[in-house]
Formats: structure tokens, sequence, C-alpha cells
């Protein structure tokens, strides 16, 4: 796969010319679904030559979802691993085609879970189309045939026939709608370490991202929007730029933007910084964080809050505690930082309106796209290329898709790139939601939580991005990892006494979906409390979760296999401190246990952490390992590292010096321990990420005694308390 | 017109001398497969060999580099892929979404030309390229395993 191919478009020199025109876009196997040679059902095309072409619906943004995708479809297709690549349909044609492809959303860690069943039902049924074809063709029983690495044979007489034999024929046949699938003990692919498929171009400089691309007579574009959100462009002084090299044309995005477009990004880029622009800098130009800090630090006592989970009486059961403990978490906003900046080329005529883009989302980039293009999403078409990381930035909210359309209409014909600085990025980012949380435990003479209120007081994302999935005030998604059940992200204790609650309080940044999204914070705040707890009524940290969690069997055997693994109970090497956490959210459970050190100049050094999971089923065991040992690079980024702050209006950090990232002397040594169960499907690309900073958090106080409640780390002193 | 010798060949371009090499490469030459990060030297993603050394090449004027001087590019490392890092990062399979890739192999690379068995020390100095996605054990296993092919 990924080798250079011939992409067609049609019409692409003109609407309705009825041309088809070849480019060439190196690097990428674009969606070409529907060309020959045709398809055996929607999921599997059989060149003669017996190459197999998967297609993936779900975004692959180095989590591994394609491979493992191909995997699942390629088991019960019986077809031979090593001929297999991969192409995407385009949301395009999943719209023409009634959705035949699913849902391309790719976030919330659903690549594989929320597609499992039905790819591997498209690979079934493609095999059952071949092994149909090849009996025709023999006239014999479907029974007496078999299929196994791509080879159909039909069983009393021998005979064999390749898959691209009969690719043909059984793409004319019926597709049928009743399909048995393997049992996951009789995998042979699925379930296997294989290699990646998309490895290769990827070392060579080969491989195309979004800001790569390069079409024929295509024009390049630089953004500002104004730096105070809600503010608006007042005024630009377009001729004071418009005699430096290579500028086209500037152009205002919306009432908030503006853009400069030239023959290169950097022409385009070094004008736009030349730009004389005078903003309106609107209702929220003196918002700060140390302001909203003390509105949400005020909605902690609010008398009005939604209830996520609660049972027995909580606050009846803390009055008659006869002991009482409490603290206050923060966790500041965040930046998701992927490596590739935003971006999108984008060329708009009257009737047509098509973009290229790294897109989490292609059919939500495709109705972003036929939005801001004014056009019915039928006259549109959204190309996904590569994603040079995603995080949660490219799925929810095609800002950038709708500032890239809006520029092209400016330029009828013209395929316009733009691209965002590294500080139009970190400027206007979807943030991780700020948020509060006042812990209150109660405890009977011998030391047992009898009751817990957690309040969250904070940022609601669907309030910001799906407004109309907040009914009653209530944000669901704010309680992950802290449900009373369900098979998502429940908590893993029983409490007699329990109450969380969330008291909606709503900055002037905008939020969004960030690689682990809620479960982060939640689990600070609760595996740093129940901590908290433990070493103040003298128990074992373990031993105290394990009390609390006899009703939850699978969050309990996590733990208990992080811990073992970790070697718990027994002593760390001399100055090496271990501290632990678990947390249940994407489907999957999960437990980390962190060994630290800290110098006594308070210099921290995390040595070794030992992360396991519980995905149910495991489809490629060392894509779940990257996933763990990524997980701890975001997850420890944020913890040691990120904030974003507010001040005047605007965000404060505006590049990696500012908004400095885990590198490799900090990363510590990942040892990922899989303990599938079986029977469910949970993701992985970001439960793992919500045990990482609790788990060293705690580490720091078994070596410190110091407890850390707010976030970064490196806005703390960690000298011994 | 300016002449820069690029991956062994003398390559043309038109452009102010306060270009950055980065720029040039990518927009001048199509030589896409050397990334814009953060252009101010901050994340590696940009890192060519100048003279075989590591060079973060969004904040180099184009106009500081010399005819004589030779730049290579991640497309330029090797002809078929086959380079001891290369090789190596594809049999520990160490990209994600690959977007720092580039950068992290050249940074090796020159790492590896300069120090043939480095020490993790050696390694945690010469490897400050921001990776997001989370492969810094696999690129510090990739490092090892390429000098040990080297050796």
């Amino acid at each position: 796969m990924l080798q250079d191919i011939e992409v067609s478009r049609r019409g692409f020199l003109g609407a309705g010319a009825g041309l088809v025109v070849g480019f060439h876009i190196p690097g990428i196997a674009q969606a070409q679904a529907g060309t020959s040679p045709p398809e055996v059902n929607a999921w599997v095309r059989v060149l003669p030559d017996d190459r197999v072409i998967i297609r993936i619906a779900r975004s692959e943004m180095g989590q591994g979802t394609l491979t493992g995708l191909a995997q699942l479809v390629a088991e019960e297709l019986e077809c031979d691993w090593a001929k297999v690549s991969t192409e995407q349909p385009t949301p395009g044609q999943n719209l023409a085609r009634n959705r035949v492809w699913g849902n391309f959303s790719t976030g919330g860690s659903r690549g594989i879970r929320e597609s499992q069943d039905y790819v591997r039902k498209g690979g079934a049924a493609a095999r059952l189309m071949l092994v149909q074809a090849a009996a025709n063709e023999w006239k014999v029983p479907v029974a007496e045939c078999r299929a196994a690495r791509s080879v159909i044979t039909h069983t009393p007489t021998g005979r064999r026939v390749t898959y691209g034999q009969v690719a043909e024929s059984a793409g004319k046949l019926p597709v049928p709608t009743e399909v048995a699938l393997k049992d996951p003990k009789d995998w042979t692919i699925a379930g296997k370490p294989l290699p990646r498929l998309d490895t290769k171009d990827k070392l060579t400089g080969a491989q195309v991202y979004g800001m790569d691309l390069k079409l024929p007579g295509m024009l390049n574009a630089a953004i500002k929007d104004c730096p105070v959100f809600g503010g608006k462009v007042k005024s630009f002084d377009a001729a004071a730029i418009a005699r430096r090299p290579g500028v086209k044309k500037v152009v205002p995005v919306g009432d908030s933007a503006v853009a400069v477009v030239a023959d290169t990004w950097w022409h385009a880029k070094t004008a736009l910084d030349a730009l004389p622009i005078v903003w309106d800098e609107g209702p929220h130009a003196q918002a700060s964080s140390e302001a909203f800090a003390a509105v949400l630090k005020a909605a902690l006592d609010a008398p009005e809050a939604v209830v996520g989970n609660s049972n027995g009486d909580a606050r009846a059961a803390l009055a008659a505690a006869p002991r009482k403990l409490q603290a206050v978490y923060a966790y500041p906003h965040q930046n998701h930082a992927t490596m590739e900046t935003m971006n999108a080329t984008a060329r708009w005529t009257p009737t047509r309106c098509e973009v290229w883009t790294p897109t989490q989302n292609g059919e939500a980039a495709l109705a972003a796209t036929a939005e801001a293009a004014g056009l019915p999403a039928a006259q549109c078409e959204v190309y996904k290329i590569n994603l040079g990381g995603g995080f949660g930035r490219r799925g929810a909210v095609h800002d950038w898709v709708r500032q890239a359309v809006a520029i092209a209409k400016e330029l009828p014909g013209t395929p316009v790139k733009l691209i965002w600085s590294r500080e139009e990025d970190m400027l206007h980012g979807r943030y991780h939601p700020v948020t509060m949380c006042k812990l209150q435990a109660g405890l009977d003479a011998q030391g047992n939580l009898t009751a817990l209120h957690m309040r969250i007081a904070g940022q609601s994302i669907l309030a910001g991005v799906f407004p109309q999935n907040v009914q009653n005030g209530r944000d669901p998604v704010v309680f992950q990892g802290l449900n009373a059940s369900g098979p998502e992200a429940s908590i893993g204790y029983a409490v007699p006494h329990l109450l969380i609650d969330h008291a909606m309080r709503n900055p002037s940044v905008p939020p969004g979906f960030w690689r682990g999204v809620n479960l982060n914070q939640n689990a600070i705040y609760l595996e740093c409390f129940l901590d908290e707890v433990a070493h103040a009524t003298g128990q074992d940290p373990l031993a105290f979760r394990l009390k609390l969690m006899g009703q939850h069997p699978k969050h309990r055997a996590v733990l208990e296999a992080a811990a073992k693994a970790a070697g718990w109970g027994t002593p760390a090497p001399a100055g090496v401190f271990r501290g632990i956490a678990q947390t249940m959210g994407f489907g999957s459970y999960v437990a980390a246990v962190a060994e630290v050190s800290v110098s006594p100049a308070g210099e921290l050094k995390i040595h070794r952490i030992v992360a396991a999971t519980d995905p149910g089923h495991v489809v490629n065991p060392q894509q779940v390992a990257m996933q763990v040992e990524g997980s701890f690079v975001y997850g420890l980024s944020a913890a040691l590292y990120g904030a974003c702050t507010l001040k005047n209006g605007r965000i404060e950090q505006s590049n990696f010096d500012t908004y400095p990232v885990m590198r490799m002397p900090q990363m510590p040594k990942v040892e990922t321990v899989i303990v599938p169960s079986g029977g469910f499907w949970g993701g992985v690309g970001e439960p793992t990420i919500a045990v990482a900073a609790p788990a060293v958090l705690n580490a720091i106080f078994a070596a410190t005694g110091v407890r850390i409640r707010e976030l970064p780390l490196r806005e703390q002193s960690l000298k011994k308390a | 017109m300016s002449t820069l010798n690029v991956n062994g060949r003398p390559m043309s371009f038109e452009t102010e001398p306060d270009t950055p090499l980065l720029w040039v490469l990518r927009e001048q030459l199509g030589l896409t497969g050397t990334k814009y990060g953060c252009g101010i030297a901050q994340c590696g993603a940009c890192t060519v060999h100048i003279d075989g050394a590591a060079v973060r090449s969004c904040i180099l004027p184009v106009s500081a580099i010399s005819e004589g001087q030779k730049i290579v590019t991640i497309e330029g490392l090797s002809p078929d892929g086959a380079h001891p890092v290369q090789k190596a990062w594809a049999a520990l399979d160490v990209p994600q979404c690959g977007f720092c890739q580039s950068g992290m192999i050249m940074a090796a690379a020159a790492l590896l030309a300069a120090k043939p068995q480095p020490t993790d020390a050696d390694i945690d100095a010469a490897m400050s390229n921001i990776c997001r996605c989370g492969t810094y054990n696999r690129v510090r296993a990739g490092i090892k395993q390429a000098a040990a092919a080297k050796a």
C-alpha cells in the first residue's frame, strides 16, 4: 500500500466538463472506492494478482486503528495477510451509499470497539461470496469448498482457485446478510502483534500529510484569528503588504480573522506578520484564568448542581461522620499541540467544493465544508489526508476547514492550502476543559470510607461543542469514570453514601475533546484523594482501595495485575517510592504503578511505570503496548508541564518554548501488562492517560509527603514537606 | 537564482535570502519530508544534516549556507530506506503518526555518525525532538538497535 498512484478527479478543471483529469498525490493510497477492479463488497477489493485491498473508514492518526481494523477484516476474509493493503472511502461516497461504511468519527477510543462487529461481518461476507463464486464455477456444493490464505479449495477433488481469480464474479453475487463470526480464540491474524501496515513511508519522508499536499495551481494561505476569544477584526491595511513578494490577496475570514494568500506559505506567513490589524477585542477582553478560578472556587459550594452519581445520603453521612477529610484539586486548560498544525486545502467553484484535510471525522469535515461552501453536501467532497496527530483536536469542530473554504471562495477555481502557524494553533485550540473538584470523605472509627462527596466545578465540553446534547444543564460526559455502572466509564468503588455532582461554569476559552477527555482529571481527583484518605488513616493505598472494590471485579483484577507486576508490597530500590491508581474509561479497565524519586532539591525522576489494561479483546498486542506507552507521554506531559492560561482574554502560551511537553530524557521505562478478560470490546488509545498522573502524584507523596493538588507540577515545589 | 547541494545534487531556486532553509526545501525544492512543527527550533521536526551535523532548518536563513556545504534531508538519507536507523525503526515499528519521525531519524543518524555507540546520556542530549504520540522509548531502542547493527 501507500505506493504512488494516479488519482483521478472528475471535473477537476471545470464544473460539468465531464473530464477525467489525473493528478498525482505521491505517497497516498487515496480513496478510490468504486473504481476498477470492482469490489467484492463495500469492505473488500481483490485484484486479479490476489492483492487484497481493505477499506478503512476510521482515520489513522498514529493510533494503529488502520492496521487493527484490517486485521479484523482479514481474519474473517481468510486472506493472505502478506497481500493486504488498505484504502479509505471518502465521506462523499459514504453519503452517496447510504453510509455503507458506518461512522467515520475517530475519537473516544472507538475505532476498533465500535466498528469491530460490522467490519468483521464485512470480511466474512466477502469470504462467503468468494467461496460461492468458486463453487458456482466448479458447479459443486458450496459446503464442499473451503477458504484459507486467499485460496479456495474444493475438498473432494483438491481443485484450487485463488481469490483474485473469482473476485470479479464474486462481486456480482448478492451480499449475504447472515454471517457467522469466528470465536476470537480461533483467530490467526487478529490478536497477533503484527507490524503496522503504514510504517514504511514514515521512514523515508514519502508519507504525505495534509501540510505537504501540493495541487496544480495551488496557492498558500496563512491566517490570524482575533487572539481574544469572542473578538473581531475592526480593520486591516491590506495595502501595507500588497507589494510584498508573492502576495496575491488579503481576505477577511468571517468577522474575526484575516488571511493572506500568496504563492508560498512562507510568503503568506511573513506578509501576515507584517499586516497591520486592529482588533475589536469584544466582551472577554479582560478575561483571565485567575478571575475564572475564583468563579470555580465559588461553584465548589454552590447550592445548585447536577447529580451524576449518588447512593445513600452522602450529605447526612458526612455531617454525622466521626472523622472527615477534605481537599480541593484543580486541573488547567491544555492545548492538544498535535505535531502537525491545523491545515486544509480547499477548492471552491459555484457548483462544487472539495477539501483535502487531516481529519478524525471525514463526515463532520464534509458537513463543515458544505455549510461553509453554501452548497449541498452532495456537491462537496472531503479527501482525508494523513494526520500528524489528532488527540481529539481534529474531530468535532472543523474550524480550520471552514476557514479554508471561506478563503477558497474568494479565489474560485483555485486550490488554496491553509496552514496554521504554531502560534495560531496554540492561541486557537479547543482546549481541555478547566475544572476544580472539592472532595469530602466521611470515615468511621476504623478508618473505613463511609461517605464521599465529589463536587466538580467547571467547564462542560458538550456545552461548547454540542450544546444540543446538554439537557437540563446536564453534561453526562463530565462524569466520565465516575458513573454508577455501565460498559463505558464506571466507578470502581462502592461507598455506602456517595454523591458526585457538577456545577457547570463555562469560561470564554472554547473547550474540546482532548485525548482522555474528562477521565483525565476525574481520575486525578478521585485516585489522589483516596490516596490521601489511605495515608491519613494509616492504610496501604492498595489495600485501602481493594476493600472498596468487592463489587467491581474487573477494576479490581486490573489493579491487582499492575500491583503484582510492579512488586507492590516488596521493597522498591533505595530512594524510590511507588504510587498507584486505577480507573475505567472508553470501555477498558486500566491501572498503573509509578516509581519515582525526588532529590533533596525537589527534582523529580520517574524511573518506571507498570501499566495494566483489560480491553476485553485485544486485536494487536503490540499496538496496545504502543498506545499505553504513548499515553504516558501525553498524560505526563500534561501533569508535568501542561497549562494554557488566559490573560487579557487571550492564551499566554504561544509555542513549545512557553508550552513545554515531555521529551526523551523525562520519559520513564513503561512496562505494559495486558490482561484481556474477553467478552467485551474496550478502547486503548485514551484510558491509560488518566492513570499516568495520579500514579506519579501518589508516588511523589510517598517520596516527599508533598500532596500535589494543582497542576502542572513544574509550578509546584517538591521539596520534602 | 541560488544553488545548494541537496541530497548529493545541485538544486537551484529563487527566494529571498532570509527564507529559512525549511521553506526552501518544502516549497521550492518539493522535499516535504522535512516538517514544520514550531518555527523556533524547539521541536526538531525540521532536522536535516548539513555536512553531517543535525541542524534545525526552520530558523536557518538559506543565505547562511554556502554552495559547497552538503545538505541531506530524509529523502536523501539512503537511496532505498535502508540506513541502519531506518531499518531499526522498521523492525521496531517506531512511528505512530510519523510526523516527527523524519526529524527523529535525522537526529539519530547524526548522533550515530558522531558516536557509533551512544550511551543513554548521549541519546538524551542529542535527541531533544518532540513527539506527541509517545514514541520516545521505541526511538531509544531503535538507536541502540541501529548501533548494534553497525558495530
